[in-house]
């Protein structure tokens, strides 16, 4: 049985788009952004998703329970450009039906 | 002017196994690459991290991809023209292409094979005003000559290992090294952040953390940095040079002025046939090239390679019969004179 959850994606225009991600084929939100192409191709997801560079990063808008932060992920925050409190990189948030109802914006590219 | 027969543009997987499959067709290759090593993201972005869709690897590390493809290639003796960047291309009245990359390096070729993947590596700037009026004036993204500051004052950012390993490489060198990060933790191999502490405490470095380079103070030349932090004023620190090392992000870059057709940041090709672009004699291989269906994949990167040198050895000799020989039967010869073959089998009686 598929669960899909509906989120909220704000893109780097300002844009926000309403769209349905599946949580049964292991995606992150890096990769739901690219499914949908949100953010141009190249822009976004350069690394594949190791958390080894910040093109995904995102301000968490919604309050809802994440995934903790890995070592990894925390060590490329602090490296990025933009970041605030509530900054993630897209590709260590895994959808999950707990997410239904996520509000983010992606963070300008850099 | 360096001449070749396939110029590839990118020393990434894709463009080292070109240099193979033109090898077979006794096609030379020369690379260019703006990394100062080949191996492009494999090298770069990720060394120590296992791939595990190369065919007949279970599991291979992204470096030792890199050098497995170097030991591969390295009979049909590649030239290489590492961390310059291809900036230009000329197209002659005879059908082939000068390539001249940013520090004025011309190249002459028949034919050019793009494998820029996503692009080249450019240093990635912090938001800072009036960056950009220092570069090289005081304001360096990518250490190249270490004695540019022996016996000067250096202010070095960044958390990760370039920020770690040229704080302690300059320590020895300039009279004065500072090192800032937006965090008290900082990311490399653990010894590199030992030693940091090390020096730290002999009073080699100094180390400013969580603090932040705001602004930039000099005339022409950068005299100072403005350092902000955490919940603090800023302070000015004397300083020769500020070094940014944020890490690196692949643009496209100049390619992107060749004329080409782009779609979504990649180079549309002819996937029904030979990959060509829809300039003639210029090709585009791997992550770099989009069509439909593609996928990013190396080992697609590694199809796309042979395919498109076949077409290649055709341009460069329409009238020549070929057909392809399996390694197998016909073996490798190099153009060092060196030759793989398959052991011939014994022939003799059994008395």
């Amino acid at each position: 049985m598929s669960v899909d959850i509906n989120i909220k994606i704000t893109d780097r225009n300002g844009e926000t788009h309403e769209i349905v991600a599946p949580t049964d084929m292991a995606m992150n939100l890096m990769e739901v952004v690219r499914s949908y192409e949100l953010a141009e191709e190249g822009t976004i997801g350069i690394c594949g998703g190791m958390a080894m560079c910040a093109s995904c990063q995102c301000y968490v808008i919604s309050d809802h329970q994440l995934p903790e932060m890995t070592d990894d992920e925390d060590a490329m925050l602090a490296e990025a450009f933009d970041v605030e409190d509530n900054s993630r990189l897209g590709c260590q948030i895994q959808m999950t039906p707990e997410l239904e109802g996520l509000e983010v914006e992606l963070a300008p590219e850099s | 002017m360096i001449t070749t027969d396939i110029l590839i543009i990118g020393a990434g997987p894709t463009g080292l196994f070109t240099i193979f499959e033109a090898g077979l067709l006794k096609l030379k290759c020369h690379l260019i690459d703006a990394l100062p090593q080949p191996g492009g993201q494999c090298s770069e972005i990720y060394p120590k991290k296992p791939i595990y869709d190369i065919p007949a690897y279970p599991e291979i590390l992204a470096g030792d991809l890199t050098h497995k493809l170097m030991e591969q290639t390295k009979q049909f003796e590649p030239g290489f023209t590492l961390g310059e960047r291809a900036e230009t291309i000329d197209k002659q009245d005879d059908g082939t292409f000068i390539v001249t990359t940013n520090k004025g390096t011309k190249h002459h070729a028949k034919i050019v094979a793009i494998a820029g993947g996503l692009g080249s590596f450019e240093p990635r700037k912090p938001k800072i005003e009036n960056l950009e009026k220092f570069e090289d004036n005081g304001v360096e993204y990518i250490i190249k000559e270490p004695e540019l500051y022996r016996d000067k004052k250096v202010v070095i950012s960044g958390g990760g290992d370039s920020a770690l390993d040229w704080a302690i490489f300059l320590s020895d060198v300039a009279s004065e090294v500072t090192l800032i990060h937006r965090r008290n933790e900082f990311r490399g191999a653990l010894d590199s952040v030992e030693k940091a502490q090390e020096l730290k405490n002999l009073g080699k470095i100094n180390i400013i953390t969580p603090a932040e380079v705001k602004g930039i103070i000099g005339d022409d030349k950068v005299t100072g940095v403005a350092v902000e932090k955490k919940g603090e004023d800023a302070v000015i620190i004397d300083t020769d040079h500020f070094i940014p090392l944020f890490g690196l992000s692949p643009k496209l870059g100049p390619i992107a002025n060749w004329g080409l057709e782009i779609e979504k940041n990649a180079i549309k090709v002819n996937n029904a046939l030979d990959y060509q672009t829809n300039i003639p004699g210029i090709y585009a291989i791997g992550d770099v090239n989009t069509y439909p269906g593609k996928l990013k994949l190396i080992l697609c990167g590694f199809h796309e390679a042979t395919l498109m040198c076949q077409s290649a050895y055709k341009r460069i000799f329409p009238d020549k019969k070929y057909v392809m020989k399996y390694t197998t039967v016909g073996g490798v010869e190099g153009f060092d004179g060196t030759k793989k073959e398959a052991p011939k089998a014994v022939v003799k009686a059994i008395e």
